[in-house]
């Protein structure tokens, strides 16, 4: 297993991190998808259980939510299918997650299992710094990185004690706001890389919002160690429930498209 | 956030970590204003010129004869809006007054706190947004008429199942958009650390109230204190009155809906299993591997599936009882209750008036109960009358 020290010390550019909904639309698909975006090009990978009540993500993320349980998506299965990732290629695997399902699952046990299955990190979208210890400990026994997420709002104060907690990457979010496609890229997100950058050396990974090369790229040149790209890709599924194929491609051709725009840059 | 926001280990913040900073605001205004005396001299006044407090307590005597024993009812129905709600919405947005926030949100179930909350806004001067789920959009219509009168925007929320939970959800959405200058008035004493102790603050009148009046209007104490419970707060404002009152039995009584051996009901305490909801840890409806459940209830109000931690502590330690009672017996507490006493109860405080019946033969005959009517019926006829039909 590769660790996220040398994907980003590896990479001459920003990592490419494209987020998917494990099992949207269905189980099948959506391993399908994911072995497209690794072979157009993602460097790591975000994955999100889907979950009942999502209140970090709008609403194409919602959606792909309630396909994936539709589709008999549980966190077990969504194991099952990392294992299917990691078998097909050895990338590291951030899982995104609501903390209802690891408590119930219940935590360590969750943990353990996901690390079997070839995981590399924890972010929990409701579970904040102040309760970090919650999943900080049971994440360090089982192997795991933490992630947690730094807005622009948070103050310097807090962001550095988030930075301490912190063992993979710092995930930055762009704007104030949930998960979405939005035209242009806030203007709060390259102060708050120069921030965190000031603050401490563990890897800032940016997402929220990046729906365009030229975002991505933006992104990457104010000094983010990756872009993390969600509901543009989620939207590709959406936009073509009725055709996988083309399914595929667009999400090949967009992830290759922004990591030559990455290379590039 | 400067407390930790728990009741045992129930409670906390469990939240993205954008929110933060404006709970930490909402947490600081809250301690530096509640005994602020400009502040609550102005929330005094409030409350009894413009919400109608003190509310009375009335000997229902038919009631009592009824179930054979005495009851009391605490009369929050009559408060301005009909229902408790307003002693809250007032508390919260004087307190976004004070911390100069000219926008507030809600979210609301059957629309009384939507209600409450866009009447308080006006008053106030306040720029309202009211989240409602779309079923409740329809089953509450009066109540959405009221609210635009009053000059919110009602959005109507259809994710999920059109209800409360998805209101929240979308509320919370806007909230982590628009931080910086919105105030969420949260309508119950559940989400996150501040809110369960701001509003159970906010609800404390009933309580405090409910206990002198016993001690003037009875000579003594209750012997049991009784209130609905949905996410929990005017139970929690009549219940805090009594905490230390250790020989007072205090009851909480849930929504059965069609049953507790269905799905269809919305009884957390009673069947639910701890888990992680709307930014805290407490008991939650949900399926075994944590998806959180859709509720059923014939009262709106009621119709969540996670309770405020504070319950879950009271129920853990043992000094709180809860039960739950199904719409039938509801829909038949209403009727009784409605033909001895000439008040229309809300459907939400109808649970504990069906609890009352099914204690008759229960207990003595020289029990003294107070049951906290929360809110007026007026706006459940329709709902009522539908059921009759059926």
């Amino acid at each position: 297993m590769t660790s996220y020290k040398e994907v980003f010390a590896n990479l001459n550019r920003a990592a490419l991190i494209p987020f998917f909904v494990i099992g949207d639309p269905d189980f099948d698909t959506s391993l399908e998808l994911v072995k497209a975006a690794i072979d157009a090009g993602a460097d790591i990978l975000e994955l999100g259980i889907p979950f009942s009540d999502p209140i970090a993500d709008g609403p194409t993320i919602q959606k792909a939510d309630i396909r994936a349980l539709a589709a008999g998506m549980t966190p077990r299965r969504a194991l099952e299918f990392i294992k299917a990732v990691t078998d097909y290629k050895p990338i590291p695997i951030g899982l995104l997650v609501y903390y209802n399902l690891v408590y119930q699952y219940p935590t360590e046990q969750f943990f353990a299992d996901f690390k079997a299955a070839g995981g590399s990190s924890v972010l929990v979208a409701d579970l904040c710094i102040d309760d970090a210890d919650e999943i900080a400990i049971p994440a360090s026994n089982a192997g795991l990185d933490t992630v947690f997420m730094v807005t622009p709002n948070t103050t310097d104060d807090r962001a550095a004690i988030i930075a301490s907690k912190t063992t993979g990457f710092i995930y930055a979010v762009s704007t104030l706001g949930v998960t979405g496609q939005r035209s242009t890229l806030s203007d709060m997100v390259a102060p708050l890389i120069t921030r965190l950058k000031d603050l401490t050396d563990i890897p800032v990974c940016v997402g929220f919002g990046i729906s365009e090369p030229a975002h991505a790229v933006q992104v990457a040149s104010a000094g983010a160690d990756g872009v993390i790209i969600g509901s543009k890709i989620v939207k590709f599924i959406e936009d073509n429930l009725s055709d996988k194929d083309k399914m595929k491609a667009d999400i090949s051709a967009f992830i290759a498209e922004i990591s030559s725009a990455l290379s590039l840059s | 956030m400067k407390h930790k926001g728990r009741f045992g280990q129930f409670g906390g913040f469990y939240v993205p970590e954008v929110l933060i900073p404006a709970l930490e605001e909402i947490e600081d205004a809250f301690y530096r204003f509640k005994d602020d005396p400009k502040f609550a001299a102005e929330l005094d006044n409030l409350y009894k010129n413009y919400a109608g407090r003190p509310t009375p307590l009335y000997f229902a005597q038919r009631f009592s004869k009824h179930v054979g024993f005495n009851v009391y009812i605490k009369r929050e129905d009559l408060l301005h809006g009909g229902a408790h709600k307003v002693n809250n919405t007032l508390g919260q947005c004087l307190l976004a007054k004070y911390m100069n926030k000219t926008k507030i949100i809600a979210e609301t179930g059957a629309g009384q706190h939507g209600l409450a909350t866009s009447m308080t806004a006006a008053l106030l001067g306040l720029e309202a947004k009211i989240f409602m789920g779309a079923l409740d959009v329809k089953r509450q219509s009066v109540n959405v008429h009221k609210m635009r009168l009053c000059g919110a925007e009602v959005c109507p929320v259809s994710g999920g199942t059109g209800t409360l939970k998805d209101a929240i959800n979308d509320a919370l959405r806007y909230w982590t958009a628009n931080i910086t200058d919105t105030f969420y008035v949260f309508g119950s004493v559940c989400g996150p650390h501040p809110f369960p102790t701001i509003v159970k603050h906010f609800q404390t009148p009933i309580g405090i109230e409910a206990r002198s009046q016993s001690i003037n209007t009875i000579g003594r104490l209750p012997d049991i204190i009784t209130a609905c419970v949905g996410g929990g707060s005017n139970s929690i404002g009549l219940f805090s009155g009594f905490m230390d009152d250790k020989d007072v039995r205090i009851v909480g009584v849930e929504p059965a809906g069609r049953g507790l051996d269905t799905t269809e009901h919305a009884a957390t305490l009673a069947v639910g299993k701890i888990g992680v909801f709307h930014g805290a840890k407490s008991y939650l409806l949900q399926d075994d591997v944590g998806q959180v459940h859709e509720t059923e209830s014939i009262s709106a109000g009621l119709d969540y599936p996670a309770v405020g931690p504070e319950h879950c502590q009271l129920k853990d330690s043992g000094r709180a009882e809860y039960t739950a009672v199904n719409d039938e017996q509801v829909l038949d507490a209403f009727g009784i209750f409605t033909k001895l006493e000439g008040i229309l109860p809300a459907l939400e405080s109808s649970h504990a008036i069906a609890w009352l019946i099914t204690q008759k033969g229960v207990l003595p005959s020289e029990t003294n109960v107070i049951l906290n009517l929360s809110g007026r019926g007026d706006k459940d006829v329709d709902i009522v009358e539908q059921n009759r039909q059926m």
